[in-house]
């Protein structure tokens, strides 16, 4: 698959304070992100994320290191007409309307002013906001800047759209819209660039995931390739068995009604435990093997560092 | 097409300012209370009216063109819209020539107003209105050009307040500069007057634009003084808004 997004061993540091001391924030990241995919950006607060996204951006320049969208330099002409960009904690001009907002943006692109109108309908369409397209956008709510803030992104058709925290900021239903959007994104054949430090929603959608710690990018790869599927541990909610026979198949709490939680760790003894219930006549209520999840991968190396 | 969109929506936002029209009812007040002044004043009445009247169009469109100006950039960076507008097709000369334009349309839109008001007054007491009158007022608006460039330059590196007192002491300057040229005269031969004048030929003159003493007291003004005027202003103008652009270019948005 091509490369639309490579990203060559870039630096970044601030001075700051009084006394002028030098702050390293990016050192030295390098990633590619190939066409179609959903690529997810993970870091801590602080990590960098933002950061390197105003490098890709143009926003800032680089100590070093370069950076090339689809093949051009990020900061040419060529490359931005392809990309679209949503920040984090998104704020517009708040005197002017959902249409009037999108239709400045729209002549700051190539779209043509025939199709100006349609693009817009159908933008405020995808994003839910149809029926505030004549309102303020100071009398938008939070959830409602980060959906015209998404069709913005997407005024002139690009075909690779980084997202600074999303979903941020939205509640649950809105979250779901919005992934879905991504989603819908993904299947039109456009590249997601998603920086977020929500785990589930980066799990849940990307193909690819990069973490960033401290301006260091310490794991990239194939979401399943990082998390092994190897069942870590299996949960059991089980009823009509004391706890004192449960005690050396694992760790075992006191759950409500009577009930027993337990956490075995090695699958063999999954076994002995449907046995044991099966002998004192007792039922299990569930049974879920957990494997390695993108938390625990992420609480890892961070650790680590 | 691009810088166009940009200054539109520069000019719906300045126009939305409230600080525009306190300076607009002020200055619609000096004008009108020139009619008052002359009344105490012995001798020619119109005199006053024009004098005090010009100044105060020109005094007012320099507070609007800095006031406004100087947040223009400041207020992009510090909310944020910054982010999105760059990360668009444009060119961040694009993006500050685009702002320059709109505040310089609003100011034009602003002049003409307080031009009426003072219109109005004049024809109400049917003092003669000559060509000489409406030149003055151009020049006003060339003056504003160069102030509103510099307000836009200190904008792109400094906050508000600060930008507001480097253009408020340009202005200052630019208006006193004409007592340095008097100094060079009487200095003697020397290190001291190179200094001077090295400093002179920097330092802003915006006395070049001020034509209100001949329209008062209609005195002629030979053509070539207003085309060396009209080309003093358009250099320093661009020599500014380069500066602004080779500032603006390299800036971190943190």
């Amino acid at each position: 698959m091509d490369t639309v997004l490579r990203i060559e061993n870039i630096h970044k540091s601030f001075k700051a304070g009084f006394i002028p001391k030098r702050k390293k924030i990016l050192d030295g990241i390098s990633l590619e992100v190939n066409g179609g995919e959903i690529f997810g950006y993970l870091g801590p607060n602080g990590a960098g994320k933002t950061t390197t996204l105003k490098c890709v951006l143009g926003l800032i320049f680089p100590d070093k290191g370069k950076i090339q969208i689809f093949g051009h330099s990020n900061l040419s002409l060529q490359a931005k007409e392809k990309i679209g960009f949503l920040p984090e904690n998104p704020y517009f001009y708040d005197y002017l309307t959902a249409t009037e907002f999108l239709s400045f943006y729209s002549d700051l692109t190539l779209v043509k002013k025939e199709n100006k109108q349609a693009q817009i309908e159908n933008l405020l369409q995808l994003v839910g906001l149809n029926q505030a397209a004549d309102l303020q956008l100071r009398k938008f709510s939070r959830g409602m800047l980060q959906r015209i803030g998404l069709a913005q992104a997407l005024i002139n058709d690009p075909s690779l759209v980084f997202l600074d925290e999303p979903l941020g900021g939205l509640d649950p239903l809105g979250r779901k819209e919005i992934r879905d959007v991504i989603i819908r994104l993904k299947e039109e054949g456009k590249t997601v660039f998603l920086s977020s430090h929500i785990l589930q929603d980066i799990e849940m959608i990307c193909d690819r995931v990069a973490i960033l710690v401290s301006g260091k990018i310490i794991n990239q790869g194939a979401l399943q390739d990082l998390i092994s599927e190897k069942v870590k541990v299996t949960e059991i909610t089980l009823s009509g068995v004391k706890t004192e026979d449960c005690k050396d198949l694992g760790d075992c709490y006191s759950a409500q009604e009577g009930r027993i939680f337990l956490k075995v760790f090695e699958e063999e003894k999954i076994a002995t435990v449907i046995q044991l219930v099966q002998t004192k006549k007792g039922k299990i209520h569930s049974l879920i093997p957990r494997t390695e999840t993108l938390e625990d991968l992420f609480v890892g190396a961070v650790k680590q560092r | 097409m691009k810088i166009r969109a940009i200054a539109l929506n520069t000019f719906k936002e300045a126009i939305r300012d409230r600080i525009l029209y306190l300076l607009l009812f002020f200055a619609a007040l000096c004008i009108i209370l020139s009619r008052i002044l002359a009344l105490l004043t012995i001798g020619d009445r119109a005199k006053i009216i024009m004098d005090v009247g010009l100044a105060s169009l020109s005094l007012f469109g320099v507070l609007m063109a800095i006031l406004i100006g100087t947040g223009l950039v400041y207020k992009e960076i510090d909310k944020r819209t910054l982010y999105t507008l760059l990360a668009k097709p444009i060119q961040r000369y694009q993006f500050l020539l685009g702002k320059y334009l709109g505040l310089l349309l609003t100011l034009f839109v602003m002049l003409v107003l307080m031009t009426l008001v003072f219109l109005v007054l004049i024809l109400l007491h049917r003092y003669p209105i000559e060509g000489a009158f409406f030149l003055a007022i151009l020049f006003v608006f060339v003056e504003l050009c160069l102030i509103t460039a510099v307000a836009l330059l200190f904008s792109c590196f400094s906050t508000p307040i600060l930008s507001t007192l480097f253009s408020l002491s340009f202005y200052l300057i630019g208006h006193l500069s004409w007592g340095l040229e008097t100094l060079i005269n009487k200095l003697p031969q020397g290190g001291i007057k190179t200094l001077a004048r090295i400093l002179y030929l920097f330092l802003p003159n915006l006395e070049n634009f001020n034509f209100k003493t001949e329209v008062v007291h209609h005195l002629s003004i030979p053509p070539k003084i207003f085309l060396y005027s009209s080309l003093y202003g358009i250099f320093y103008t661009v020599f500014i808004l380069a500066l602004a652009v080779m500032v603006f270019r390299r800036r971190d948005f943190i």
